[in-house]
């Protein structure tokens, strides 16, 4: 890195000429730490119980490349269907509601000029400081004072209602929509909900995909909200199902790696095919 | 929501002035001008009603309430609480034992200061034009999206005995028999080792993104003018990601006193393992000490809020232009 000669290129194509063997070097040493412990436990739920047992080690490839007995008993026997059912459903009101919500509180925000209007604003971006984990002890009164503890709309409002991060978004991409187009409707006599729903809601469709990549993927991860406020059996989730597999599959590590591999896996379907989307909607995300 | 708003009149600016009479009838909507109707002034706050609701019912009433509990014997059931004064915060910073899992994320603060020196080396040698680059960039990001509790397990079997990693340092010949998890030391170290292996990703995609918003033309003048590549670092990169890196450092802060997902899924907390937030999650849902995780809680957000300003002191974020 140290002893490149200048080249005659543009940024986006510089290139290193001297010291790429060690570049590359690290490069792969990283990815074989990231993908190692992967792989072993994708070898892992192809083994027998036997094959686990036998000491030859966890590196060790499975003798039967095409033994899903394990996934068949991590999907029947660890509940994961009923989980991705709860999941689907947490997923799709959370994810709608957090779309409607945000692009409504930015449209107020950004377009309407009204009383304490620094104020609301205030409450938004205080909130952004206030970390979930810690206020969960009282939170968890409020949703046990509502009624929905230990039903699939806990983790739902929680979604909604911590998600300033949305919020966000939606403000910084409605900035750069030209305020004529919402005049132009006005004249053509439009009220506002017409405006909000004709003309900004299409035109935040980047945004609309950001938010719901972030949020699709944060609430499918997160273990958190649903293991504290959904603790029966039948209202498992991605996570919490999985969570539930150190009980009965106990030291059983080929089921317990065929149930990690079932969760990994739509994740890394995911994202092999958004990912352009990935990278910018984390980045926009994170820097909120 | 929704239906309120479509129930009101369209504000159609040209009828009042086509019909005076209207316009008589209706004191209450004479404008000119759609700007000036009491209409427009509820619209804004007819918007704003479901996420203000959401709002105040999930941030702002439970810290209200968290500093009223933990001022509180309350057992997070029964319908008596007593005031108990500042017993809890009393409690809190002289039984020591309660205090101690805060070097538990001394642990994890190290293993941010690694981690964002590795992403900060990669995301520096991606922004070069390099073979297969855009396949180290998905792998080095990957391990960010992946679920918290398959990464828990994915490293439980990582670390166990004869697993993943006795199994490779054999080959080095080094010595197995080690219980990664089995001594304080040892588990919180590789605990927070995990840590970086799930987080340097989005460190390292911020930094790059930081890197390559700066214009190109400026490394060809710099070395026009014969500037090294260590020097370009120092004088062109290093500045564009000041601000990313301000922020990666106060996540890192803030995201090691609050560590709780890894190291409750893997060990529960035994052996020492046992986070600032694991402790107040068992107080309150296992011992029902209501009151005093309140104050634990209390004192976690108190931290939290003053490295947040303390950052926002050193480091002016022109992006937050909100307010």
């Amino acid at each position: 890195m140290t002893v490149t000669t200048p080249t005659p290129r543009t940024a986006a194509r510089r290139r290193l000429r001297a010291g790429p063997v060690l570049i590359h070097l690290s490069l792969i040493v990283a990815s074989l730490v990231v993908l190692t412990p992967l792989v072993v436990v994708f070898l892992t739920s192809l083994k027998t119980s036997e094959e686990v047992a036998d000491t030859a080690g966890a590196l060790s490839l499975p003798n039967d490349w095409l033994n899903i007995g394990n996934y068949v008993t991590a999907f029947a026997d660890g509940h994961l269907l009923a989980a991705l059912g709860n999941t689907a459903f947490i997923l799709f009101f959370s994810i709608t509601g957090t779309v409607v919500i945000g692009s409504m509180t930015a449209y107020a925000i950004d377009r309407f000029d009204f009383r304490f209007k620094k104020l609301i604003m205030g409450l938004f971006l205080i909130a952004t400081l206030v970390p979930g984990v810690t206020t969960q002890v009282a939170t968890f009164q409020v949703v046990n004072a509502l009624g929905l503890f230990d039903t699939r709309w806990a983790p739902i409002v929680l979604y909604l209602g911590t998600d300033i991060v949305s919020i966000y978004i939606f403000l910084q991409f409605i900035r750069s929509i030209p305020t004529s187009l919402d005049e132009a409707a006005r004249l053509d006599g439009a009220n506002a909900f017409t405006v909000y729903r004709r003309i900004i809601l299409p035109l935040l469709k980047p945004a609309i995909a950001t938010v719901v990549i972030i949020k699709g993927i944060t609430t499918y991860n997160d273990f958190y909200i649903p293991f504290l406020y959904m603790p029966s059996e039948g209202h498992g989730t991605i996570s919490t199902a999985l969570f539930r597999f150190k009980g009965p599959f106990g030291a059983h590590w080929e089921n317990i790696s065929a149930g990690a591999v079932l969760v990994i896996v739509p994740t890394l379907v995911v994202f092999l095919f958004l990912q352009r989307y990935i990278y910018n909607g984390f980045a926009q995300g994170a820097t909120k | 929501m929704t239906d309120t708003t479509r129930k009101t009149p369209p504000p159609a600016p040209g009828r009042a002035a086509v019909s005076p009479r209207y316009r008589v009838r209706r004191p209450a909507a004479p404008a000119r001008s759609w700007q000036n109707r009491p209409l427009r002034r509820i619209t804004p706050w007819l918007f704003l009603l479901v996420p203000l609701a959401l709002l105040i019912t999930f941030t702002y009433v439970p810290v209200g309430n968290m500093l009223y509990y933990s001022f509180t014997d309350w057992d997070g059931v029964s319908p008596r609480r007593n005031f108990t004064g500042a017993d809890n915060y009393v409690q809190l910073f002289t039984r020591p034992e309660l205090f101690r899992v805060f070097a538990v994320s001394l642990y994890y603060l190290a293993a941010s200061a690694v981690q964002i020196t590795i992403a900060l080396y990669f995301a520096t040698v991606l922004s070069f034009d390099l073979r297969f680059r855009n396949l180290f960039k998905a792998i080095l990001f990957f391990p960010y999206l992946i679920n918290g509790v398959a990464i828990g397990f994915v490293f439980l079997y990582f670390f166990q005995d004869g697993g993943t990693l006795d199994s490779i340092l054999s080959w080095f010949g080094a010595g197995g028999g080690h219980a990664w998890l089995g001594d304080p030391a040892s588990a919180n170290t590789s605990l927070a080792g995990v840590s970086v292996w799930r987080f340097t990703g989005l460190n390292f995609v911020l930094f790059l993104g930081a890197i390559q918003s700066v214009p190109g033309e400026l490394y060809e003048a710099a070395q026009l003018d014969g500037a090294g590549k260590w020097q370009q670092f120092r004088h062109i990169i290093a500045p564009s990601i000041r601000p990313v890196l301000g922020l990666s450092a106060i996540l890192a802060v803030s995201g090691s006193l609050s560590v709780f997902e890894i190291p409750y899924i893997m060990t529960g907390g035994a052996t020492g393992t046992s986070t600032f937030v694991i402790q107040t999650v068992k107080f309150a849902f296992q011992f029902n000490k209501t009151g005093l995780a309140s104050a634990c809680a209390v004192v976690l957000l108190l931290i939290i809020l003053l490295i947040t300003w303390i950052q926002r002191r050193l480091v002016p974020d022109d992006k937050v232009d909100l307010v």
